[in-house]
């Protein structure tokens, strides 16, 4: 019996693009956005809704997206994946066009994503599931489980408030840069550690934004994307990994399963955190990109609170994270790893502005699905990557 | 096979009823929770239910504010026996709940819901406590 490997740069991202972001039209729903998106992202590499064969969607809002979005675009896909691990879909689906494409299952895949979060309201664009266990004490959920983890890191670890308020202040100069971006107004360490409390430790401006918008994202066998008129970026390396479900069954609170993916995803591209000029980190709160800079490699255990401070994450900072603006200033609509996504294939293909990173080889995206529980990392990579 | 007649739930809201929280062991002695049919990880059925003394320490805390109303302490509960679960710690200034404290379970009857396991300070933690030496 022969076992087949994801062959590494097998698959390339072609065309990528954001729907509508922050407030949409009234009554436009998280398909429109899905198809919106799609369609300038085929524009986008010059391919057309007949060559889409690979449909890979998910949103809060509907339950059986793929179904809805393939009904929408009105193409008969191949192959189908309607994986739903949150924020953390998109890697997945990633990783699953790679393994779809490699086997011939199809030829070019389509990973889509829209909500409508703030025109509907978060309580029904994305009610969370009921737990028996965790019901009666009213936690405020996501927030209290980022808060959880948070004071947790802070008890163990001497991380202050102050340094949780960098990753937002880094996040809001980034998005200053960024034209798309829906806060890009002044923001000091005293502006965050000032702001309402949610859920202690985390004040309103340590969490992301509640927002509309969505994305969509082309990807084609490496030996098809070099026909076609954008650079090709490679899909270098891809993790997955689910650590729990419900916070009350994390095992850690303060290391999550990003200590699994990130070892996964950099196994498979033969690199290591010094070779990443860019990261995309799920900044849901404060708190996450601290505990993905530790998991990912990027410095040891408990450290994280120390290396964002001093504007280190910040433009001209010693390492590029979050450079659309993140979740916490540029969008947030509910499951945000697609939009980290695109930022990175930006910024390999040196499209990304004012707020380009000279000479991105080499980008990583980590995406965090429900409350710290589903983890997944995707490095892309340029041509000199390859 | 054998059908279950009470689930996992069911089986530990009666355990309440009675003023117990319970939680299941399984057949290598691993404390198990939240309850379920099977043992995580083995797979192992035939999982045993037994009572905690009760006694537990602060993992994390948090205080949750909404509008117009009061401060909501949530906790995560590491129980002596070596289980966790999600609770709150009652009796005190919900800002006042350090990770470290000592705790001890009581149950509270939710009215005309199930009943469910809170906890309180084994010492003393109101404003006033321990300052009158002072």
């Amino acid at each position: 019996m022969t076992t087949m490997t994801l062959k590494r740069g097998g698959a390339a991202v072609v065309g990528v693009a954001e729907s509508d972001l922050g407030q949409v039209a009234p009554h436009m729903t998280p398909i429109d956005l899905m198809a919106q998106a799609t369609v300038r992202a085929l524009d986008d590499c010059g391919l057309s809704l007949a060559d889409v064969d690979g449909v890979f969607a998910a949103t809060a809002q509907a339950r059986f997206a793929p179904m809805m979005l393939t009904e929408y675009l009105g193409i008969n896909p191949t192959y189908i994946d309607g994986t739903q691990i949150g924020g953390s879909s998109f890697m997945a689906h990633l990783a699953h066009a790679a393994m779809a494409l490699q086997a011939g299952l199809c030829k070019v895949a389509l990973i889509a994503y829209g909500s409508t979060q703030r025109s509907v309201s978060r309580a029904l664009a994305s009610p969370p599931d009921y737990n028996p266990y965790e019901h009666p004490y009213r936690p405020f959920l996501p927030a209290s489980a980022y808060a959880l983890s948070a004071a947790r890191h802070m008890h163990q670890y001497g991380t202050t408030r102050e340094q949780l308020a960098e990753v937002a202040v880094a996040a809001r100069l980034w998005a200053q840069k960024n034209p798309l971006a829906w806060d890009r107004g002044p923001l000091t360490i005293q502006d965050v550690l000032a702001a309402r409390m949610v859920s202690a430790p985390l004040g309103v401006r340590d969490c992301c934004l509640s927002l509309d918008g969505g994305g969509a994202m082309i990807v084609t066998t490496a030996e098809r994307a070099r026909d076609l008129p954008r650079p090709p970026v490679y899909a270098l390396g891809m993790g997955e990994a689910v650590g729990h479900g419900s916070i009350s069954n994390m095992p850690d609170l303060t290391t999550t399963a990003a200590a699994v993916s990130g070892p996964r995803a950099f196994a498979m591209a033969g690199l290591g955190p010094k070779d990443v000029q860019v990261l995309s980190l799920y900044d849901a709160f404060t708190i996450c990109p601290i505990l993905f800079l530790e998991d990912l490699g990027f410095c040891a255990k408990g450290e994280g609170g120390p290396f964002v401070a001093g504007g280190a994450i910040a433009p001209g900072g010693k390492l590029a994270v979050n450079t659309n603006g993140g979740g916490l200033s540029y969008c947030h609509p509910g499951m945000y790893g697609l939009l980290g996504m695109i930022e990175c294939v930006r910024q390999v293909r040196g499209e990304a502005g004012e707020r380009q990173i000279a000479g991105c080889d080499v980008a990583l995206a980590h995406g965090n699905g429900g409350v710290l529980s589903s983890q997944c990392t995707a490095i892309f990579g340029s041509q000199a990557a390859l | 096979m054998e059908r279950l007649e009470e689930s996992p739930l069911a089986a530990w809201r009666r355990h309440l009823a009675q003023g117990k929280l319970a939680y299941q062991v399984s057949p290598d002695g691993e404390p198990v929770f939240f309850p379920r049919v099977m043992a995580p990880r083995t797979g192992a059925t035939g999982l045993q239910w037994r009572i905690s003394e009760g006694l537990g320490t602060v993992y994390s805390t948090t205080v949750v504010y909404r509008r117009d109303e009061a401060p909501l302490n949530v906790a995560l509960i590491e129980m002596d026996e070596g289980f966790r679960l999600m609770s709150r710690v009652e009796g005190m200034d919900a800002e006042a709940v350090r990770i470290g404290l000592r705790v001890r379970v009581t149950v509270r009857d939710a009215d005309g819901d199930a009943p469910y396991p809170v906890f309180e300070a084994l010492e003393d933690q109101s404003p006033t406590a321990g300052k009158g030496a002072a």
